[in-house]
């Protein structure tokens, strides 16, 4: 199928050819029935730099049609360099319609947040995954990172949280903290903050990542169980904080520390912006709404960031 | 000179732990170890004996399931009264599985059983991870229990192996390898490249930890002081064949093959 | 005595030794031994020095491998052949039956006295606190003074080190024991004392085939004699 968006680029809908979007879709399918397990895809170069969502990116545009509403964030934003470029870069190549809104998207690729507003059957949730490989920090070789998750001789992840509580006294992983989904692989979930692990359990929606340097694909699909390693005696805990976000609030959102001011002066603000904005409209606010630094940020709807490969 | 006495006269193990059928394996042309047979009994320590390029690392990587034999056997008792399993027809998971739980290796080199980095308390934990245990504060109980018994102070648990001296790192691969309880442990050169005073308490540690577990052992030296100390009965072995065998201070005061002969007249007072 | 069973039964036992890297020389030692020892007797070993007495007992003791014959001792009420058991066999029948004591002591690095002397107790399965007790009072007798029973013998002299390998031996004495110059080191008080404790055994069902240098105490012990020399001269002459 030839498709020019707009009439100003010759290239195939959604950028890649039909052979390569089938590819991946035949690598989907064998990620989504082997839940947690990562499948090998020729992954090719896209117009950005890789590191930078190129794995996520053809994830998207292999499943991606003319009826489905995107979202793309960043961290949890909306309006960050990377994610306003992705979302233009669909709404050139395959004219979908773009949305912030969470419940409005079909589909919604995300690098390093899971959405605050709870996921729904039908939406697909596209990750960009750095680095896959959850043993790769301790076990170097890929011949027997593979033999591992092929015989799931998990223990050597287990000494890594051993050797943390030892070091630490507890767990010290805050991000890409390690899974196990459905009962056998354990699972790079991508550098999501430890507090949105909880989200991926059991959940309706459908789950894909991408890592395009790595090339390797891998999928929880909907309701399937997902369960972060811990200890009997040390429990898996997520992050908390002890005051609201300033703008809306929440108290039950994952939230970025931003600095205000040149005196060290600091709140606490929804990383979903588009959660944030959401209270904001429905009139809930939080302590430091008035504030004259809340209110270029609460303008900004969001801390700025840079994306970062 | 091995004529049977039926073994079942005797008292405890009606059968071997491990038997060894016509195990070979050649380097192209070269033999590694050739037609090598024997039965190990639980609780039995076997040394190997010979110079280096004798063959004895090559037969003991065989038995352990690092290499396939290139003919033979290796039978295997997992648990006692279980069928025999030919480790090598096993699938690779099993024998993986195995080479963690049933068996233990202590290599010549520490590096080569330790991960250097991870904390002590994390290499002698690893095993029991590995089978399950997800309980904290008794994989820290256990890790601290072996490293008493090996003489490490519990105090040094969060050490990495790095900060260790030498014969505390072979401490501690041993540790890490019986926490698990182990029914065969496999030892390469467990002393080499150890001062003598270090090597002496080593011994002494090894000697009581296999008598008190009833671990069945292999042990590949070249030194025969090691050899008398520790195991009950020996093969000495030469360009890859099995010359001699027999009772460890039979073979060592009377020995009957030239090769032996040499061997033994090369060390005084062993 | 007749009554007695036979502990130890030794047919046809030749030894040669043959040196093969000097030659392939063959040292004939002796010839065709045959004797027997009943539970309760004392056989001693007679013969100049150099007649093979010494060998002889170590291949009682399967230390050393006979050339031919057949050494059977009575282990668990059957008799076993020492010459071809297995190794584990030997060794089973060393843990419960056949004791050997030596002139000397074999030290192991870092363990105490008391605790060599009550390892063949443990070994066979005595209470801990028993064996204790048990070990502590056969040093007494050997007079081995208290202060060393927890240090490590390595350091001691040599009677001290040989009254702690004969505290060892007869803790808990074996049904067959194999005893080579048991006194060689010792004062006149502690060669009584094992003189003793070798008829104690002997009371109390022990089969002993021994070599005693010190005449008296060897015709205070012994009910049976045995000359190998003239084992020995047959296998000169063959």
């Amino acid at each position: 199928m030839s498709f020019a968006a707009q009439g100003d680029t010759p290239y195939n809908y959604a950028y890649l050819d039909e052979q390569t979007k089938r590819m991946i879709r035949r690598a989907l399918l064998k990620a989504v029935a082997i839940p947690g397990y990562q499948v090998p895809f020729g992954s090719r170069e896209m117009p950005l730099a890789r590191g930078w969502g190129t794995g996520g990116i053809q994830i998207t545009a292999a499943v991606i049609g003319p009826s489905d509403t995107l979202k793309v964030i960043d961290q949890g934003a909306d309006d960050t360099t990377n994610a306003v470029s992705i979302r233009r870069f669909f709404e050139r190549t395959a004219s979908v319609k773009t949305t912030e809104a969470t419940h409005e998207a079909t589909i919604i690729q995300t690098r390093h947040r899971i959405p605050e507003a709870p996921m729904q059957a039908g939406q697909i949730l596209v990750y960009q995954v750095p680095m896959p490989e959850p043993l790769r920090k301790l076990e170097p070789r890929e011949l027997e990172t593979r033999k591992m998750h092929g015989f799931a001789e998990y223990g050597l992840m287990q000494v890594r949280l051993y050797e943390n509580i030892a070091r630490f006294g507890e767990v010290t992983t805050t991000y890409d903290y390690p899974v196990r989904v459905n009962g056998r692989h354990i699972m790079a979930p991508s550098p999501i903050p430890k507090f949105d692990n909880p989200k991926m359990d059991m959940s309706p929606c459908l789950q894909l990542f991408g890592a395009g340097r790595e090339k390797r694909i891998y999928a929880i699909p909907p309701h399937t169980r997902v369960v972060s390693l811990d200890f009997e005696d040390h429990p898996f805990r997520i992050q908390s904080w002890k005051q609201p976000c300033g703008l809306c609030g929440a108290q039950d959102s994952y939230l970025d520390e931003v600095v205000i001011d040149d005196a060290g002066g600091r709140m606490f603000v929804c990383s979903d912006s588009h959660y944030c904005e959401t209270r904001r409209a429905e009139g809930h606010a939080g302590p430091m709404l008035g504030h004259q630094a809340a209110g270029t940020l609460a303008a900004a709807s969001t801390p700025a960031k840079e994306p970062r490969p | 000179m091995n004529a049977l006495v039926s073994p079942n006269t005797l008292k405890g193990a009606l059968r071997p732990i491990l038997s060894a059928r016509s195990v070979s394996r050649f380097y192209g042309e070269r033999i590694g170890c050739a037609d090598v047979s024997f039965d190990l009994w639980p609780g039995e320590v076997l040394g190997i004996v010979g110079e280096s390029g004798s063959g004895k690392s090559t037969l003991l990587r065989c038995l352990s399931g690092i290499d396939r034999p290139d003919a033979g056997e290796v039978l295997f008792e997992a648990t006692p009264g279980a069928d025999f399993l030919e480790i090598f027809d096993l699938p690779e998971q099993d024998r993986r599985h195995l080479m963690r739980t049933a068996w233990g290796i202590v290599h010549q080199n520490p590096r080569d059983g330790l991960r250097m980095d991870v904390s002590a308390g994390g290499n002698v934990g690893e095993r029991l991870m590995d089978r399950g245990d997800r309980h904290y504060g008794r994989i820290r109980e256990a890790a601290t229990e072996w490293l008493t018994r090996v003489e490490i102070e519990a105090g040094r648990i969060d050490d990495r192996p790095r900060q260790f001296s030498g014969g505390m790192q072979q401490r501690l691969q041993i540790a890490r390898v019986l926490v698990s309880n182990p029914r065969l442990v496999f030892m390469d050169e467990p002393t080499g490249g150890l001062d003598v005073s270090v090597q002496a308490r080593l011994l002494d540690l090894l000697r009581v930890l296999v008598r008190d577990l009833g671990l069945a052992a292999i042990i590949v030296t070249h030194d025969l002081a090691v050899a008398r100390l520790l195991t009950d009965r020996l093969m000495v072995m030469k360009d890859g064949r099995v010359v001699e065998t027999g009772l460890t201070d039979q073979v060592l005061d009377d020995p009957q093959h030239a090769y032996t002969q040499l061997l033994t007249s090369a060390v005084l007072a062993v | 005595m007749s009554d007695q069973p036979e502990m130890i039964r030794v047919e046809a036992v030749s030894k040669t030794f043959t040196l093969h890297n000097q030659g392939s020389v063959r040292l004939p030692v002796f010839r065709d031994v045959n004797f027997a020892v009943r539970a309760g007797e004392v056989l001693v070993l007679a013969g100049a020095s150099g007649a093979g007495k010494s060998s002889l007992l170590r291949i009682l003791y399967g230390n050393y491998l006979p050339t031919n014959g057949r050494i059977e001792i009575r282990h668990d009420g059957e008799m076993v052949d020492i010459a071809s058991a297995l190794p584990r066999t030997i060794l089973e029948v060393r843990r419960r039956t056949l004791g050997f004591v030596s002139q000397f002591l074999r030290v192991i690095p870092r363990v105490s006295a008391l605790d060599i002397v009550r390892d063949p107790l443990l070994a066979r399965g005595v209470d801990p606190s028993e064996a204790t007790e048990r070990a502590g009072a056969m040093l007494a007798r050997l007079n081995l003074p208290e202060r060393l029973w927890s240090l490590a013998p390595a350091t001691f002299s040599g009677g001290e080190q040989q009254r702690v390998n004969i505290a060892r031996s007869f803790v808990d004495p074996s049904p067959v024991m194999l005893i080579d110059e048991p006194t060689a080191s010792l004062d006149a008080r502690n060669r009584d004392v094992v003189v003793e404790l070798i008829a104690e055994a002997r009371s109390r069902g022990s089969a002993i085939v021994g070599i005693f240098h010190d005449e008296s105490v060897r015709d205070r012990v012994a009910t049976r004699w045995l000359d190998i020399t003239h084992f020995r001269a047959a296998a000169d002459a063959a």
